[in-house]
């Protein structure tokens, strides 16, 4: 696009012909302070706040929605611009309460910063204030009227970022308010992102309200633990109690997108079950708490004793990539098995076994906000990857992407979609063929596949792309926070990391079925949620988990484990990006995994090298292909890195088992969400499409 | 949801009013002639309207809360409407509106427990030449005295 020449403040600058002078000028260190002008949202220009004078205009400019032309000379803080900001404040404030003290957002309010900058002290309204009480929408949602500036935002985010809809602008004048979508209350995504984005504190959070001052808390960067899109969030933390979380510094993959979930779910590490210390089955048959020591001497002296091919071991979705790496190591070296898996979701295995030969076919996040088309198969996305629906809105939003879905129900994206098919899950691959005419069209495309497309049917959705004669790229949907982790860790029978070649073992559902199994290793994960039995009745059985889960209940030892915001480490999304874990708080008694792994191998006399997550993530860089070029200073800033993993030769089949979604929608993650208050109250109706 | 004949055809002529793709700013007169009949603006009309219109129920209701003469509640069978805006305060609408307020004992949007009348203070609906306007349903009365008002009210009957 052709540059124009612009001066603003004296300073001349240069920019693209038509950019908004908002932008310009942001670009070049200069803020026009804004309320309504929100980056990546519709325009609205509806607060006056950043007007400014224009040379040769008639009257001030909202910079906001003014596009910059050659010549064009501006002056952001002249005195004319001064008193009409200072005038626009004085009116935002005739109404408002300035109940600053007692406001959730004081300290961090655009409205007071403003306030502030511009001095104004005085104002010439001396009528009694219009007050409004306050009004709860929804256990997370709360709206205080006369806080509001009518700024739209929360409209905004909500129509066009969630794609839900729930919010309005109703009445008039000193009147005028935010309203709900059923009448007095709110049924949404309940995702908070009105919240966040509101400059002022006018919509407030259920589970932060009047509970700390913003200066109070420490601010520990993370990865939210309940899915794999593997949202960064910014955790707050007073006195080792997380009290909100989100990401309004807009680093990581995510900017500033959470769900429900990482929002406000991480309130089961406060839950009154967690496990705080070790469970041991006493002579009655009862568990009963023991000590650390105890419980891992015991647990050592067992496992040797128990070592060899008929010991199984079920490793986590959820624990950190460290942590499984070490606990493959030690199961295939010290304790002599090759029986390890984990509870698979997606058919990763194929997808990279059809890819072999090939590279760069793994999409990355950001391809579904660049790819100019992008089809979902077999996925209620909005529900159950929160955080690619959303990226797949936005890029229709800014760059009309074309957006394909194949899905046996409707779903929130056939909103935005150029075709929809409705077919039975089995049939994916028949609704796909029917697209095959429009996607051939397409100059590149991005296919993001659920569990119901697995085993050969990936190959064949691999063979159908390349027919296309398009660059494609695919995404092979997984559930949990490291699902991916897990799978690129090697806890696979049969596939060391990276998915390299290892001797052949049991799969998870082999391990549950066969009476031989002597000893069941089962570090974060729930094999016997649903009632399901252990074949293997005389099994010594160890559990590591946060909860006493329907596993650990049947467990002879139990040991309290950390979760992930109480850890150091790294994770790895479903797109193969890898970021850091950093630890938040911590909870008494409970340890990371990566820890008990660590001791267990001291009590039976096995060196595994240094025990601690940098040490064990050198090692995964220094050892694991497709990690081992990794740009370790965007992960250790807080970025995400995508790893290439190959297919090490191993052919798909060669690897045993069951891959079985959980269909978790945005209210439910199961093992965890169970434990969060918050997500419970909410549950209004799981699945349901807002639309 | 059904509505009568002649409000169909009514509706079916509002929308081709307008250019194509625009066909929402039928949205407004689709209200107004719709409360007419159905009574008030309900839930289930505004979601009709939203899904005719191709709006959602969300944008139905934040115009429904923008404009006074449209009522989610139904209004007495005759709606009194006094103007209290700039014109029509200075020449004694506030006082009208006090005066009927006492006379039916109803304050703004109430209705009578008969149903028969309810009260509305509302703002300037472009009789300000002829001010104080007082509006019944949708016969205007221009400037209205205080014994006319009380006229005008005493001849509300069934
Ligand atoms: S979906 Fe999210 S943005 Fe919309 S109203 Fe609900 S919580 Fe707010
Ligand atoms: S509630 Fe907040 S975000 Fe929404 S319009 Fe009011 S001030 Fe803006
Ligand atoms: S989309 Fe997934 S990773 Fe992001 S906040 Fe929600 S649950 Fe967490
Ligand atoms: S930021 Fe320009 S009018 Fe609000
Ligand atoms: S001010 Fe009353 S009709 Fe205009």
């Amino acid at each position: 696009m052709a540059l124009v020449n612009v001066t603003i403040n004296g300073v001349p600058v240069q920019a693209e012909n038509g950019a908004l002078l908002i932008e310009v000028a942001r670009q070049n260190g200069i803020e026009i302070p804004a309320f309504c002008y929100y980056e990546g949202m519709s325009l609205q220009a509806a607060c006056r706040m950043c007007l400014v004078e224009v040379e040769k205009a008639p009257k001030l400019m909202a910079g906001c929605t003014l596009p910059v032309a050659e010549g064009m000379v501006v002056r952001t803080e002249s005195e004319p611009v001064v008193k009409a900001r200072k005038t626009t404040l004085e009116f935002l404030l005739s109404n408002h309460p300035l109940d600053c003290p007692v406001c959730d957002k004081g300290g961090e309010c655009e409205l007071q910063d403003m306030t502030f900058k511009y001095g104004v002290g005085e104002s010439r309204f001396t009528e009694v204030k219009q007050h409004v009480p306050e009004k709860q929408w929804s256990p997370v949602v709360f709206y205080d009227a006369p806080r509001c500036i009518l700024c739209y935002r929360c409209v905004r985010v909500c129509n066009e970022g969630m794609g839900v809809g729930a919010l309005g602008i109703s009445y008039r004048g000193v009147n005028a308010e935010i309203i709900p979508s059923h009448g007095d209350h709110l049924e949404c995504d309940e995702c908070g992102s009105c919240i966040d984005i509101c400059p002022v504190g006018s919509l407030t959070s259920g589970i932060y309200r009047y509970k700390t001052r913003p200066w109070e808390m420490e601010h520990v960067g993370t990865v939210c633990t309940h899915c794999s899109n593997g949202c960064k969030t910014t955790l707050g933390v007073r006195n080792n109690e997380i009290i909100r979380g989100n990401n309004r510094d807009k680093s990581g993959i995510n900017g500033e997108f959470l769900c429900v979930k990482g929002r406000y779910a991480f309130d089961f590490t406060q839950h009154p079950e967690r496990l705080q210390t070790p469970l041991v089955r006493n002579e009655a048959g009862e568990l009963e708490p023991a000590s650390w020591s105890r419980a891992l001497k015991l647990v050592a002296e067992k496992f040797k004793a128990l070592a060899g091919p008929d010991f199984g071991v079920i490793g986590s979705t959820r624990t950190t990539n460290e942590e499984n790496y070490l606990l493959q190591k030690f199961a295939r070296t010290a304790l002599g098995t090759h029986s390890i898996d984990h509870h698979r979701t997606g058919d990763v295995v194929t997808l990279i076994d059809a890819l072999s030969g090939k590279t760069g076919q793994l999409a990355a996040l950001e391809d579904l906000y660049t790819s100019k088309a992008v089809l979902v198969v077999a996925s209620d996305l909005a529900q159950q990857h929160p955080l690619l629906a959303g990226k797949i809105r936005a890029n229709f939003r800014h760059h009309k992407a074309a957006v394909y879905t194949v899905t046996p129900g409707p779903v929130r994206e056939d909103k935005i979609a150029r075709r929809s098919i409705r077919i039975a899950e089995a049939d994916s691959l028949a609704g796909v063929e029917q697209l095959r005419e429009a996607l051939a069209k397409e100059a590149e495309l991005v296919i993001v596949f659920g569990d119901a497309v697995q085993g050969d049917k990936v190959r064949q959705l691999v063979g159908f792309g390349e027919s296309l004669g398009i660059p494609v790229k695919y995404i092979a949907l997984v559930d949990y926070a490291n699902s991916r982790g897990a799978l690129d860790m090697g806890l696979l029978p049969g596939l060391a990391p990276g998915y390299h070649a290892a001797a052949p073992g049991r799969s998870l559902q082999q391990m549950l079925d066969d009476s031989s199994l002597a000893a069941l290793w089962v570090v974060g994960a729930n094999p016997l949620k649903g009632g399901r039995k252990l074949a293997a009745s005389g099994a010594f059985v160890v559990v590591q988990d946060l909860f006493l889960t329907e596993t650990a209940q049947c467990a002879d030892v139990v040991l309290p484990a950390a979760s992930a915001y109480e850890k150091n480490g790294t994770v790895t999304n479903v797109c193969g990006q890898v970021q850091r874990l950093k630890k938040g708080v911590e909870t008494v008694g409970a340890k990371t995994d990566l820890a008990i792994i660590g001791l267990l191998a001291r009590g039976m006399g096995v060196n595994l090298g240094k025990v601690d997550a940098d040490a064990v993530f050198a090692e995964i860089a220094a050892t694991v292909p497709g990690y081992n070029q990794l740009p370790m200073p965007v992960i250790l800033t807080g970025g995400a890195a995508q790893t290439h993993p190959v297919n090490g030769g191993v052919p798909a089949s060669l690897v045993p088992g069951l891959i079985a979604s959980a269909r978790d929608t945005l209210f439910t993650t199961g093992s965890l969400t169970r434990y969060s208050k918050i997500l419970n109250e909410v549950l209004e109706k799981p699945g349901a499409l807002y639309r | 949801m059904t509505f009568s004949p002649e409000l169909e055809a009514k509706f079916a002529d509002l929308i081709t009013h307008y250019p194509e793709g625009r066909q929402r700013a039928a949205l407004i007169p689709m209200l107004m002639f719709g409360q007419e009949e159905v009574g008030s603006i309900t839930n289930e009309f505004m979601a009709e309207v939203a899904r005719r219109l191709g709006l959602t129920p969300m944008q139905v209701d934040e115009v429904v809360g923008y404009y006074s003469m449209l009522h989610k509640k139904p209004m007495g069978k005759y709606h009194v409407q006094v103007c209290t805006n700039v014109a029509c305060m200075l020449r004694g609408g506030a006082e009208l509106y006090d005066q009927a307020c006492h006379k039916l004992g109803l304050g703004h949007k109430e209705v009578s427990a008969d149903g028969l009348v309810s009260l509305e203070e509302v703002e300037c609906m472009g009789a300000c030449s002829w001010a104080p306007a007082v509006q019944v349903n949708f016969d205007f009365h221009h400037e209205v005295t205080a014994d006319q008002l009380d006229t005008i009210l005493e001849g509300l009957k069934k």
